[in-house]
């Protein structure tokens, strides 16, 4: 009963823990457009270069990638398959997870579904906030995760960024040193890479779109038709 | 002319028909629930809803069967296996989203095909039994639903069943003993996930479908109730036929026809463009496989129980026990069986009825879609006062109904059907 009485605890304050969460960075629009094969094409480039060296998409296969982005399997294998040994292999990091909890204190995520778990907007926003903290172990914190494992990765390309609070509250991050890339072109670079992670966390979902309006032209067809059917028969009933 | 009267193959159809009736009752079945089967001919829009929850049915099973092919009840490689369906069996994730879409839609029709009971009359004498196999059916597709939404091992999964099979502790002193006897585990594990697989595929469906082939026949023994809510039994015809009834089939096969082909374009449409309907119908945190360590930020139930879940939460503990609100929970759901003998209107119709059933029915619809509402949110205010309003009110539509529909000032029915 303890145990139990521990549970309705929890499920009491456990809104409030999300509330508290809530009140913390706000999300920015990723915008991304899983529709642009470019921006497919472009994001898995960066992933492959910038994410699979720690995270693995282990559901998502790179001849699949190479049917739904229009690449030939000579492409994949060439420039997008790094891990793996077969076009049917799936998009698995090289880093053993027992290792990577022992260098970093956790297992870096499977990238597959994160898309789907956290919604776009969340990675778009993780991605671009981190900052420089020397308390932190890797050196730099995230405003959107705080205490993350996860080291900044894309300091080279978008410069170093520190906080801007007002009282105690993270409220903005500020331009610290300047990185290889324009602001706009790392804002491309993180929309197509989340546009990427979009498209693997439901490979399906363009020919969904697609497939769904043919089956509702059908549908309504048919409800026209079946309509005047009805009327048809129901004629003699007064 | 010189053609034969009967096709040759007609004749030999006609002959395999009459082959098959001395030995089984095919034409008479047909004829006794079908092309015999007379309906009242005022039916509206309300009626759609019962064959619409038969296809219903016939299509979770169908692509259930389909699922199964593919899917591993086992706590390492359930979640896996539902990425491996969306993503490397052939239409796979057609037929998940149909799967899970239609356990959603199975509500919704079946929460209206309930309305329009309430709307007409239709569990009043002499289809008290009819209506209490309804009731039946919607315990089980409760039980149905909470079993299946176990199987894809995500994390909402893991804490929604987690939480569910929890109340069942609050019971005193047999509490402890029955959650462990549900789950078959100290905590919900790969044991508790098989077993709720076997209950999903083969017991709920058994029993899902004599309850539907129970209250087809108890329709059909007494007739169906009509907008009007009179009996058109009562006025017969020379030919021994309701002179408002029209055979079920073609008339209402081909209306009905048309009523599911507009409810599957709506369907299509969250199927192929909103298959997560905003987090309603699959929910963000099931997307990350279960993980006993990591609680989701806000546990709910699927929307379909929110209401309940409400009730639930809208009942303090006392006595140091928590066990009132599960009561209650439980309450609100028995007190659905007793709906034919609490209300004592003179008249079984909406249309007839007066205004004090009428407002009646429309708060207990708004409230009920309140309750719905409070029970996806966190329990804080001003969620958890509206609970215990929405409770309150709940509760009152049902216990308060004898009283409320004896003084309402009812219209007389009419002898016959109106259009």
């Amino acid at each position: 009963m303890r145990r139990l009485r521990g549970l309705f605890v929890l499920i009491a304050i456990l809104p409030a823990a999300a509330f508290a969460a809530g009140e913390g960075f706000p999300l920015q629009h990723a915008n991304t457009d899983v529709a642009s094969l470019a921006s497919l094409q472009r994001g898995a480039r960066n992933f492959v270069n910038y994410c699979l060296g720690c995270h693995s998409a282990k559901y998502m296969r790179y001849s699949q990638v190479a049917a739904d982005l229009a690449l030939t399997e000579d492409d994949v294998r060439a420039n997008l398959m790094f891990t793996g040994t077969s076009i049917y292999d799936s998009m698995e990091s090289a880093m053993p997870a027992d290792k990577a909890r022992q260098w970093f204190g956790n297992a870096p995520p499977d990238l597959s579904l994160i898309a789907r778990s956290r919604g776009v907007d969340y990675v778009y926003t993780f991605m671009r906030s981190f900052y420089v903290d020397p308390s932190r172990p890797t050196g730099s914190n995230n405003a959107l995760l705080p205490q993350t494992a996860m080291p900044n990765v894309f300091a080279g390309l978008q410069g170093t960024q520190q906080p801007r609070y007002e009282s105690t509250h993270l409220v903005a991050l500020d331009p610290l040193a300047p990185g290889e890339m324009p602001a706009a072109s790392f804002d491309s670079f993180v929309r197509d890479t989340v546009a990427f992670l979009e498209y693997v966390s439901e490979p399906a979902k363009a020919q969904r779109m697609s497939l769904g309006v043919w089956v509702i032209l059908f549908l309504l067809m048919f409800t026209v038709f079946t309509w005047f059917l009805y009327k048809e028969y129901w004629k003699d009933v007064k | 002319m010189g053609a034969p009267q009967v096709p040759a193959t007609g004749g030999k159809l006609a002959a395999l028909g009459a082959w098959i009736d001395e030995r089984f009752p095919m034409t008479k079945l047909w004829n006794e629930h079908v092309a015999e089967y007379y309906a009242p001919k005022n039916f509206n829009f309300w009626y759609y809803f019962g064959s619409i929850a038969l296809f219903v049915l016939a299509l979770q099973i169908v692509t259930g069967i389909f699922l199964t092919m593919s899917y591993k009840p086992s706590a390492t490689e359930a979640f896996g296996s539902v990425e491996y369906i969306m993503r490397d069996v052939e239409w796979g994730w057609l037929i998940r989203y149909l799967h899970s879409t239609g356990a959603s839609a199975f509500f919704i029709v079946v929460y209206l095909h309930m309305f329009r009971a309430l709307l007409y009359g239709s569990h009043r004498k002499p289809r008290e039994l009819l209506w209490i196999f309804g009731v039946l059916i919607y315990l089980a597709l409760m039980a149905e639903a909470f079993f299946g939404y176990l199987l894809p091992w995500g994390n909402m999964s893991y804490w929604g069943a987690q939480v569910i099979v929890s109340l069942f502790g609050t019971f005193p002193l047999i509490g402890d003993w029955l959650i462990e006897w549900i789950r078959g585990d100290y905590f919900i594990s790969d044991i508790t996930l098989n077993r709720f697989f076997a209950l999903h595929v083969v017991a709920l469906p058994l029993v899902l479908i004599f309850l539907v082939v129970a209250h087809v026949l108890a329709l059909h023994e007494v007739g169906s109730n009509n907008p009007d809510g009179i009996e058109i039994k009562k006025t017969k015809g020379p030919d021994g036929h309701p002179l408002d009834g029209i055979p079920f089939h073609p008339y209402y096969t081909v209306k009905d026809l048309f009523g599911l082909s507009l409810f599957l374009v709506l369907f299509a449409a969250v199927v192929f463009f909103a298959p997560e309907m905003g987090g309603l119908f699959l929910e963000a945190p099931n997307f990350e496989p279960a993980n006993p360590l990591l609680t989701p930020e806000h546990i709910a139930p699927v929307w379909y129980f929110t209401p309940y879940y409400a009730i639930l939460r809208a009942v303090p503990a006392f006595l140091g026990t928590q066990v009132w609100g599960v009561l209650a929970m439980f309450a609100a759901i028995v007190l659905l069986f007793f709906v034919p003998w609490l209300d004592r209107s003179p008249v079984k119709s909406i249309r007839y009825r007066g205004p004090i059933y009428k407002v009646a029915l429309m708060v207990f619809a708004a409230d009920f879609i309140l309750l719905g509402y409070c029970g996806l949110k966190p329990a804080v205010q001003p969620f958890q006062t509206m609970s215990v309003i929405g409770t309150i009110v709940y509760f009152a539509f049902f216990l308060a109904m004898p009283w409320y529909s004896r003084i309402d000032r009812t219209r007389p029915e009419p002898p016959r059907v109106t259009s």
